[in-house]
């Protein structure tokens, strides 16, 4: 089976009853098990609203949900039970131990004392806190408390786990042992869907994803399907003094394919970085720096919405 | 019950008062010791020997104490109901953690009732002991469950509140402006029939002051506790009546 759906949203809308916002305006799409699934983009596209209407906490406003072919209105404890679930913020208890968050955890699944002393053991192991086990969670960095958070919510082997923006706020060392951790279990055949405005970790984790913005999908594929369709395979980018990335960009304009002008610098997108440089400095045109690189969901982002992921 | 939904949120809470309960049941005795002692050896036998007329020959310490029993219940469900719950609905807060799981509201807010309920019997408990400590007249079998309605008329609504609030700010307005002043003028510290008789229909709506009355009905046996008793259980109820409706729309928004 597999190509079976998991989840199916079709018109799927959330409007916040306080203050009105259409946080989710009316986006489809389906979740296949075993693969890693994706929705990029900025602050405020109504990824946390999408996935909390996915993990059952929040009713849509408009539209269809089924997960596991079930609806959420009705079946919503039961759905729950077969989800992980690691929100955006970390709801992890700070003044118990390491240990105790997860039996707690496991016991609102109802599991076993038994089972869940079994699974400890394996999760604390996954998570790298295993000599933090008996620490007060309040101890912990930032990164281990993720790390927590995601061992934690695979303590019911869910059949799906959601990760909303889960290496948000870490350093990069952080960021590189979660997303190892990620990756181990995409390998494990786990399902996942995440949310992120990284668009190196939508690239290295995501099997396929949707590009989201103001609550609504501007399209969907693996990455690089997406920046096939929607970039050239390199971008020059040139970086002009301040308040002249206009002016000395219309001088260039035909060399590239597509150009997008960004307030710092001057995107060209086109086949060959390097003769589209050479062409530039034929023109006499001379930029401050000059960087030849590889298009990435990035550009696909700005091609599609005309603004830029992280601001 | 063992394994109901809503007793693995109270299990959750009982969890973390394993690292918490000591300090409070030394508070939950010194406070009631000081206080009687205070009383006792102290202003009260001033009031004995001036006013006792008043309290139609009741000694003051007699009189005091179960105004304080109710006084002390009300303190101890504000303290675990206001603050905790609005922390705990906070989108870091254990409701959330909780919320993500098989436990729905309803089952979040009872758990976590269920634990405050705990906390005020085990409080007032402590307080009776004490008073017997005292020689002070009154069942325990009778006043730790009219304690612990006093303190649920408080913390039930109190919760069902809570659990919505947008800024802290308006906690702390409520401590200042309405637990404050229903703990001065409550018939705690002296009957309000000393009060002037345009306030005294204000003051007998406040819970506390049926709170008061009933324990006190209880402890020196004089009239009757049920209008006490149904006001009470009634405000508790409505309670639980708001507590669902918003802990449903606040944790599944
Ligand atoms: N609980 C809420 N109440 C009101 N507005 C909200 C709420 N949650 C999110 N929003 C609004 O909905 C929009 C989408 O937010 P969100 O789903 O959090 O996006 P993202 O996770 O992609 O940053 C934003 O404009 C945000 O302000
Ligand atoms: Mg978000």
């Amino acid at each position: 089976m597999a190509d079976e759906i998991l989840v199916r949203a079709s018109g799927l809308v959330k409007v916040h009853p306080m203050g009105g916002v259409r946080a989710v305006d009316g986006i489809d799409f389906e979740l296949r098990k075993g693969e890693a699934f994706g929705f990029l983009g900025p602050n405020g596209a109504g990824k946390s609203s999408t996935m909390r209407m996915i993990g059952c906490v929040s009713t849509p406003s408009a539209g269809e949900l089924r997960i596991f072919g079930l609806d959420p209105a009705t079946d919503g404890a039961r759905i729950r039970a077969r989800l992980g679930v690691v929100p955006q913020e970390d709801t992890v208890d700070t003044e118990l131990t390491v240990r105790e968050n997860l039996y707690i955890y496991g016991r609102y699944f109802g599991l076993s004392r038994a089972r869940i002393r079994e699974r400890t053991a394996g999760l604390l192991e996954f998570a790298q806190l295993e000599d933090k086990a008996s620490e007060q969670v309040g101890a912990l960095s930032g990164g281990m408390r993720r790390r927590l958070t995601i061992a934690r919510s695979l303590i019911n082997e869910p059949e799906i786990l959601l990760l909303d923006e889960p290496t948000t706020g870490l350093d990069p060392q952080a960021r590189h042992v979660l997303w190892d951790r990620l990756f181990r279990l995409k390998q494990e055949g786990v399902t996942l869907i995440l949310t992120t405005h990284y668009m190196d970790e939508a690239e290295q984790l995501c099997d396929r994803l949707v590009v989201m913005d103001r609550g609504r999908i501007a399209d969907e594929g693996s990455p690089r399907e997406l920046i096939e369709r929607h970039s050239t395979r390199e971008v020059l980018e040139l970086r002009f003094p301040p308040g002249e990335q206009a002016i000395r960009a219309e001088k260039v304009t035909d060399i590239a394919e597509r150009l997008e002008v960004l307030p710092d610098r001057v995107l060209l997108y086109v086949e060959d970085g390097e003769a589209a440089l050479a062409a530039v400095h034929a023109r006499g045109v001379t930029p401050i720096t000059a960087l030849v690189r590889r298009a990435t969901l990035e550009d696909v982002f700005l091609t599609l919405t005309g603004r830029t992921l992280v601001d | 019950m063992g394994d109901t939904l809503a007793w693995r949120s109270f299990s959750y809470w009982m969890r973390r008062y394993r690292h918490t309960w000591r300090g409070t049941i030394v508070i939950s005795v010194a406070n009631p010791f000081l206080f009687l002692l205070a009383m006792g050896a102290g202003l009260g036998g001033l009031v004995d020997q001036n006013h006792s007329a008043y309290l139609h020959g009741i000694p003051y310490l007699d009189f005091f104490a179960p105004g304080l029993l109710a006084a002390a219940a009300m303190q101890t469900a504000v303290t675990e109901s206001a603050r905790p719950v609005h922390t705990a609905g906070q989108p870091s807060g254990s409701y959330r953690a909780a919320a993500a799981t098989p436990l729905r509201p309803d089952d979040i807010f009872a758990g976590h009732l269920l634990f405050i309920a705990f906390r005020i019997a085990i409080s007032a408990a402590a307080f009776v002991l004490v008073m017997a400590l005292f020689g002070i007249p009154g069942s325990a079998l009778l006043l730790v469950p009219a304690a612990l309605l006093t303190g649920l008329a408080f913390a039930v609504p109190i919760a069902a509140w809570a659990v919505g609030v947008d800024r802290p700010a308006k906690l702390n307005a409520f401590f200042r402006f309405v637990v404050m002043p229903l703990y001065m003028f409550s018939g705690t510290f002296f009957p309000t029939s000393q009060l002037p008789a345009w306030l005294r229909p204000v003051v007998e709506l406040s819970p506390l002051w049926h709170g008061v009355a009933l324990c006190r009905t209880i402890a020196l046996g004089t009239g009757t506790p049920y209008v006490h008793v149904v006001y009470l259980a009634v405000l508790a109820a409505l309670g639980v009546l708001a507590g669902r409706r918003r802990y449903r729309r606040h944790l599944h928004a």
